[in-house]
C-alpha cells in the first residue's frame, strides 16, 4: 500500500505549466498528492482554482517533521465541484521560511492559516491579519510542533491570567 | 450584552474591529463568551452604526482542548472516544468519520451489516442534531414552543442509542473495523416505530413555524449568503445547500451504505435564514426515509472486520470526509507505521462555516445576529476542538 508515482493528465498539465516547481506526484490510498515548491504555492493554487476548477479549499493544515531540513509540510486539500474530485497540494517549508498565503485565492484560508500559525508557528506571507485564533494572543509556543511536549504549557501566562500555578 | 463605548474596550487581544477608526455614530458591542444565544462560548465583537452591523469579529478558542495533540499520544482505538467530544450533539457522526478514516488508512472495510447499522444510527443522529438546532434556533428568535416538541422526539432517538450502546450523547457507538455490539432485540422495531411517528411530528413543527408571520419576518432575507461566497468561504452542509448548491458527500462520494438508498438532496435558492430552515426540515424527512429503507433489510453476517487488536497502519496518509449534520467533517491522518497517529487533523464543519458569519452579518440589524449565529448551527466543542 506504499505510495506510488502518479502521472495522469492533470499532473502532466501542471508539469508543463510549472516545470520544476512540481516536485513529485504520488497516489496514496487512491488519493492524489502533488508536492510543489513552496515559493510557487500561490501561483499553483490560482491555476488549480481557475484552470483546473478546484473551486473549494476544503482544508489547510500542516505536519511537523522536526528532523527534516525543511521541517513543515503545508497541506492543502482541494475539492472540485464540477469534477467531483479531490487533490492534495503539499509544500515543504523550513522553520524560518514564509509560506505564501492563499487567502486571495480561497478566502476560507484566512482562519485556516491563522490556525496553522497558531499551532505550528508557520508564517503566511500576504495574510491580511495573521494572528492566533484558538490560543490567547500572548501565548508562547506552538503546541502542535513535535518538540512541544503534551504536558507543556505557557505557565507564565496561566499564572498571570488564571491565577493558578498549574493548569493540570 | 455589555455596551462598551469607543474607548471602553479593555478586553485582551488586538482585533480588527477594535483598531479600526470609529465613525461618529459607531459603537462597539461585545457579545459573549457567556451569552445564551451564542450556543456555548463564542464571543462576537460587533461594530455598530445605530442598529446596523458594520463589521464583526468572532473570537474563539475558549473551549480549546488540544484534541489533535492528544491524538498523537493515543493509540488509534484509544483516540476514538475523544472524537465524540468535538461535536457533542452529533457524536455518532464524528465516530463514523473517524472509524472510516482509520479503516481507509488500514486498507480495511467494515462488513455490510456493520455499514448498514452505522448508516441507521448516523441518520438518527442527524435527525437528533437537527432537532436540537431547530429547538434552540427557534428559542433564540423568540418561539418558545418548538424546543419542547423537538426534545420530545430527540429523547426517543437518544433512548435508541442508550439501548444500543449504553450512552446517550458521547456514544462511542462504532469501532474501527465495524461495531462492537450487535443490535439489541427490537432495534428494528424501535427505529421503525420512531420513523413512522416522526413524519407527522415534522408536520407539527411546520405548523408552528413555516407560515408563522413572526418566524417568517425574523428569518426571510436575514443573513443571506450567495453560492459563490459560500464556496469561496468553504461553507458546507445545509448552509451550502440553502445557497443553491446541490452537493452532499453522501451522494458525491458515498460512504457507509448510502449508495444503496434513495434520498433527495434538498436545496433552496436564496441562502437566507429561512431557506436554511427549510433545507434542514427537509433533510430530516430524507433521513427518516433512509432509516426506513435501511431498517427493512439489514444484512446478516459479521459486524466486525478482521483488523487485529494492535492497529499499525502502513506509513502514509489519508483524508476521509463524511456529511456530518453540520457539513463536511474530514479527518486527515498521517501514519508513520506505529500504533499512534503521527498527525491527526480534524476538518471541522462548524469552524469553517462560522467564518462566513461576518459575511452574513454585515449590514444586518443587531437583533438578527442571534438568528445568524443560530442558523449556521455551530457547536463550540467542534469549533475550538
Amino acid at each position: 500500500m506504499a505510495p506510488v508515482p502518479l502521472d495522469n493528465e492533470l499532473v502532466q498539465r501542471l508539469k508543463a505549466r510549472f516545470g520544476e516547481a512540481i516536485r513529485e506526484a504520488t497516489l496514496d490510498r487512491k488519493q492524489a498528492i502533488v508536492l510543489v515548491a513552496v515559493g510557487k504555492l500561490r501561483e499553483i493554487s490560482g491555476y488549480c482554482r481557475d484552470e483546473e476548477k478546484f473551486d473549494m479549499l476544503t482544508d489547510l493544515t500542516a505536519v511537523d517533521w522536526p528532523k527534516r531540513e525543511k521541517r513543515f509540510d503545508v497541506i492543502l486539500n482541494l475539492y472540485s465541484f464540477p469534477k467531483n474530485e479531490r487533490l492534495r497540494l503539499k509544500a515543504h517549508a523550513a522553520e524560518s521560511e514564509a509560506v505564501p498565503s492563499v487567502c486571495a485565492v480561497w478566502p476560507v484560508a484566512n482562519w485556516l492559516e491563522r490556525e496553522c500559525f497558531d499551532m505550528f508557528g508557520i508564517v503566511f506571507e500576504g495574510h491580511p491579519d495573521l494572528k492566533r485564533i484558538l490560543l490567547p494572543d500572548e501565548w508562547q509556543g506552538h503546541p502542535l510542533r513535535k518538540d512541544y511536549d503534551i504536558l507543556k504549557q505557557d505557565t507564565a501566562w496561566v499564572r498571570e491570567n488564571l491565577g493558578i500555578e498549574s493548569g493540570q | 450584552m455589555a455596551d462598551t463605548r469607543n474607548n471602553g474596550g479593555t478586553w485582551s487581544g488586538a482585533s480588527n474591529v477594535e483598531t479600526t477608526v470609529l465613525g461618529a455614530d459607531e459603537i462597539i458591542l461585545n457579545m459573549g463568551p457567556q451569552h445564551p444565544s451564542t450556543h456555548g462560548v463564542l464571543r462576537v465583537k460587533l461594530k455598530l452604526d445605530g442598529e446596523r452591523v458594520v463589521d464583526s469579529e468572532c473570537i474563539i478558542g475558549y473551549l480549546h482542548r488540544g484534541v489533535e495533540k492528544i491524538a498523537e499520544h493515543r493509540s488509534y482505538q484509544q483516540f476514538a472516544p475523544y472524537v465524540d467530544r468535538m461535536d457533542y450533539v452529533a457524536a455518532v457522526s464524528n465516530g463514523l468519520g473517524y472509524c472510516e478514516a482509520v479503516e481507509k488508512l488500514l486498507g480495511a472495510e467494515a462488513p455490510p451489516r456493520a455499514r448498514v447499522v452505522r448508516t441507521i444510527l448516523t441518520e438518527l443522529q442527524r435527525i437528533a442534531s437537527h432537532l436540537l438546532w431547530l429547538g434552540t434556533h427557534a428559542l433564540d428568535i423568540g418561539a418558545l414552543t418548538p424546543v419542547f416538541y423537538c426534545f420530545r422526539e430527540r429523547e426517543e432517538i437518544l433512548k435508541i442509542f442508550e439501548k444500543y450502546c449504553g450512552a446517550r450523547l458521547t456514544t462511542h457507538a462504532f469501532r474501527i473495523g465495524g461495531l462492537q455490539y450487535e443490535t439489541y432485540d427490537g432495534f428494528e422495531a424501535d427505529v421503525k416505530r420512531f420513523c413512522e411517528d416522526f413524519a407527522t411530528k415534522i408536520d407539527e413543527y411546520e405548523t408552528l413555524l413555516t407560515e408563522n408571520r413572526i418566524w417568517v419576518g425574523r428569518t426571510k432575507g436575514v443573513g443571506k449568503l450567495s453560492a459563490e461566497d459560500a464556496i469561496a468561504l468553504g461553507v458546507t452542509g445545509p448552509v451550502l445547500r440553502a445557497s443553491g448548491v446541490k452537493w452532499d458527500i453522501r451522494k458525491a462520494m458515498p460512504y457507509a451504505a448510502y449508495d444503496q438508498y434513495e434520498f433527495e438532496i434538498p436545496t433552496r435558492p436564496t441562502g437566507d435564514t429561512y431557506d436554511r430552515y427549510v433545507v434542514r426540515m427537509e433533510e430530516m424527512r430524507q433521513s427518516r426515509r433512509i432509516c426506513l429503507q435501511a431498517v427493512e433489510n439489514i444484512p446478516s453476517g459479521p459486524i466486525m472486520a478482521k483488523v487485529g487488536k494492535v492497529l499499525k497502519p502502513p506509513p502514509g496518509e489519508v483524508y476521509h470526509a463524511i456529511e456530518a449534520p453540520k457539513g463536511e467533517l474530514g479527518y486527515y491522518i498521517v501514519s508513520d507505521g506505529t500504533t499512534q497517529p503521527y498527525r491527526l487533523r480534524v476538518r471541522p464543519p462548524s469552524f469553517i462555516n462560522l467564518q462566513a458569519f461576518d459575511r452574513m452579518a454585515r449590514g444586518s440589524l443587531v437583533a438578527d445576529v442571534v438568528a445568524i449565529i443560530g442558523t449556521i448551527d455551530i457547536v463550540l466543542g467542534e469549533v475550538d476542538r
